[in-house]
């Protein structure tokens, strides 16, 4: 599991790839936690295209960093999910609480 | 009925043996012709039993987990995913979706709910300080089956 961390005025696009499971979602937190309070950003952009695998410990993931995002009174796009993170995620109803693009 | 293939599988408790937990059932799984769905559908379900085994059953200790998978001749597999951690009291309560005992570590509660729905069948039997182990079903239609129904049509 990897993340490519872009960070623009104050969005932050974190592209992750590999596998997003228990063991792999501590350091992606680290990371992005790292990169949203560096850059006060107001708005997170997860980029799901190279995702290979997501358990629901990516869910966890997922909603740890929308309330982190919500603090800041800041938002999170999930961009590019492949078919089958999509459905772990619609299982979860994260369709309801971020946004899907 | 009798398994027509069995596999036994053995590994520390720790995280970074998740993905090579589900990565070995799945390849066990690969003689029934699965679709790609089906392989990803135990693959997340076996990852979230695991999972409960690592960060509930043993609480990060390093233990055993074991796992025995049987192939039938209808196309089932049985899968049983067992710890000799420190159980669950209540596992109608721990079914339910987004309890979890681990909130401070951002775990969503959906362990279950996720085995529930991708799996046919989920059996969970547990006694305090004595262990848990899961029961996941599922029966694959192999893609030559599904050849020979849509080449029917």
């Amino acid at each position: 599991m990897a993340v490519e961390i872009q960070i623009r005025d104050q969005v932050v696009q974190a592209y992750l790839s590999g596998e997003i499971d228990h063991h792999s979602a501590v350091q992606l937190r680290q990371q992005i936690d790292e990169s949203v309070l560096q850059a006060d950003a107001r708005q997170l952009i997860l980029d799901f295209a190279m995702v290979t695998f997501m358990d629901s410990s990516g869910i966890g993931l997922v909603m740890g960093r929308f309330r982190l995002m919500q603090e800041n009174e800041g938002t999170v796009l999930l961009r590019n999910l492949p078919a089958p993170i999509r459905k772990v995620m619609k299982l979860a109803g994260l369709d309801k609480l971020a946004e899907f693009i | 009925m009798k398994a027509s293939n069995t596999m036994r599988l053995c590994f520390d408790s720790r995280s970074a043996n998740e993905s090579f937990a589900r990565t070995a059932v799945a390849a066990f799984l690969c003689t029934l012709d699965p679709t790609v769905e089906e392989l990803t559908d135990v693959k997340t379900a076996v990852s979230e039993a695991v999972t409960n085994c690592i960060v509930h059953g043993y609480r990060e200790k390093i233990d055993k987990v074991y796992i025995t998978a049987n192939i039938y001749s209808d196309n089932r597999v049985v899968i049983k995913i067992r710890d000799k951690g420190c159980g669950i009291a209540d596992v109608k309560k721990a079914m339910e979706p987004l309890f979890t005992t681990a909130p401070e570590e951002e775990r969503a509660g959906l362990g279950f709910a996720v085995m529930e729905s991708l799996m046919d069948k989920v059996k969970v039997f547990s006694q305090p300080d004595k262990g848990t182990t899961v029961t996941l079903e599922k029966r694959i239609v192999s893609k030559g089956e599904e050849y020979v129904h849509n080449s029917r049509d």
